[in-house]
């Protein structure tokens, strides 16, 4: 959603305490999660969904066994 | 209970079920169904007292709780295991906080996503391998299994392969794996006599790679530390029995039962076939609805779970595939939709304990599938259900599957 002109970015964020390395994420948007080498997920960046990519990040939380994953609009 | 004495058919799952029963396996939806509706946390004075909670809630609930239940066991049986807590017989599975973190790191290294997709190319080969030899029967018009030919071939190999074991000693692999997850109704004594094989067989193995190190599993685990030192031959051997255990028999029943649903849907065959594309939503769908893994626990401290009188030592099973079908969570869970996107299903456990192979599970299950169907597009049960045979025990699969190809592309 653009505010005053300044676009105002989804968030996302995974819970390292909750994230058990199922990689559902990783599997489901590449473009927004990566993998450590333990297997658990870390957002790619600072969190920031492009608009596009909304829907991916959507199902990744709604893909989650742990609920580790909140996503801030 | 008494030594001598046979197994003994279960009359009322609510009050007296027992896994070993072999309608628990084949008739589970509707036993686990029933039971979420009536009783969700039933008990069974088997095994020396064993719980089993149906619902999400439950399941997830002592998935999480490490304080009042310990991995120590995983398997129920009728005896108690020898090995104690936080580490147990088979490390990171059968271990507890704050041991487990550090055992589990040493292993989920080799198994991140990244280290298993460069195993795509062989375990697709594999697969081709095992279709290539069925062309003749097909071609006779004769029946194949599914089952006991194609899917029980798949994970041994490859974790064979992976642990550098002699791929010769296959059916070796398969018995100790029987022993020890269909074996649970043998008297402790036996259990153990068998046991032992199975550890003088990877100790065999150890010495061997002690003797010729390679870039495999077991020569890993033997060049790894842990708190400053390398791990003790208990510890390697261990974790093998895990790999070799963990690794078989549940992938094995996921491809088998993924490949049974085909088998007796035929629109959901038809329709992967025609669209490739949907092979990630129900390689998910099928592990959310034959999710092949039960695991267990034994209570830790005397405490009341939701008004049940929770003794140290009793068992408790976790039926993960039940909680998959807790309509409280999945929406239509009974259905199994193939194109469901979204699927938080608990197949490969919750919490710390999440099944460390679970990448190389689904690539094998995605690879598996995607070869049968493009060599075999149409196909079915040969003669009836009662041909099928499921498993006993904590995973459930078909063990031999006689499938009639109607249409194939060899």
């Amino acid at each position: 959603m653009a505010v005053s002109g300044i676009v105002i970015l989804m968030q996302i964020h995974v819970d390292a305490e909750k994230c058990q390395g199922h990689n559902r994420c990783y599997a489901l948007a590449p473009e927004l999660f990566d993998v450590d080498d333990y297997g658990n997920a870390v957002v790619i960046g600072d969190g920031s969904v492009p608009p596009e990519l909304e829907d991916r990040a959507r199902l990744a939380l709604a893909n989650c066994p742990e609920f580790a994953i909140t996503i801030l609009e | 209970m008494a030594s001598t004495e046979d197994f003994t058919m279960v009359a009322d799952w609510a009050t007296d079920f027992d896994h070993a029963d072999p309608q628990y396996n084949r008739n589970a939806h509707a036993i686990w169904a029933e039971l979420r509706g009536t009783c969700p946390v039933a008990h069974s004075d088997r095994y020396g007292g064993t719980w089993l909670p149906t619902t999400h809630e439950y399941v997830r609930e002592i998935a999480y709780d490490t304080e009042n239940f310990t991995s120590r066991g995983v398997v129920v049986e009728k005896g108690l295991p020898l090995e104690p807590a936080p580490i147990g017989g088979a490390p990171p599975i059968t271990s507890d906080p704050p041991f487990h973190i550090e055992a589990r790191k040493l292993l989920l290294p080799p198994f991140a996503p990244k280290k298993i997709e460069p195993w795509e190319p062989e375990i697709r080969k594999l697969c081709n391998g095992l279709l290539d030899a069925m062309v003749d029967n097909v071609a006779q018009g004769k029946p194949i299994d599914a089952a006991a030919d194609y899917a029980k071939r798949i994970p041994v190999n490859v974790i064979a392969r992976m642990l550098g074991f002699p791929l010769k000693d296959e059916e070796l692999f398969l018995e100790f794996v029987h022993n020890v997850l269909e074996g649970i109704d043998d008297e402790p004594e036996i259990r153990i006599e068998k046991f032992e094989r199975l550890i003088q067989y990877v100790i065999a193995q150890i010495e061997d790679h002690h003797a010729s190190p390679r870039d495999d599993l077991t020569s890993y685990l033997m060049s790894v530390e842990l708190f400053g030192s390398k791990l003790s031959v208990e510890h390697v051997g261990g974790s093998i029995i895990l790999l070799l255990i963990a690794g078989i028999d549940t992938t094995w029943s996921a491809i088998g039962s993924s490949l049974w649903h085909l088998a007796t849907h035929h629109e959901d065959l038809a329709r992967l076939v025609a669209d490739p594309s949907l092979i990630p939503t129900a390689v998910e769908e099928f592990l959310r609805v034959y999710a092949p893994v039960t695991m267990a626990r034994l209570v830790a401290k005397d405490h009341d779970f939701h008004g049940c009188p929770m003794k140290v030592d009793d068992w408790v099973l976790l039926p993960f595939p039940a909680a998959n079908l807790d309509p409280l969570v999945f929406p239509d869970a009974d259905k199994v939709l193939i194109d469901r996107t979204e699927n938080r299903h608990s197949a490969f456990g919750l919490g710390i304990h999440r099944c460390l192979g679970s990448n190389l599970a689904r690539l094998e299950l995605t690879v598996a599938i995607q070869e049968f169907i493009a060599r075999f597009p149409s196909f079915e049960i040969a003669g009836t259900e009662d041909d099928v045979v499921w498993s006993v025990g904590q995973i459930r699969g078909p063990r031999e599957m006689p499938i009639r190809v109607i249409d194939n592309q060899i």
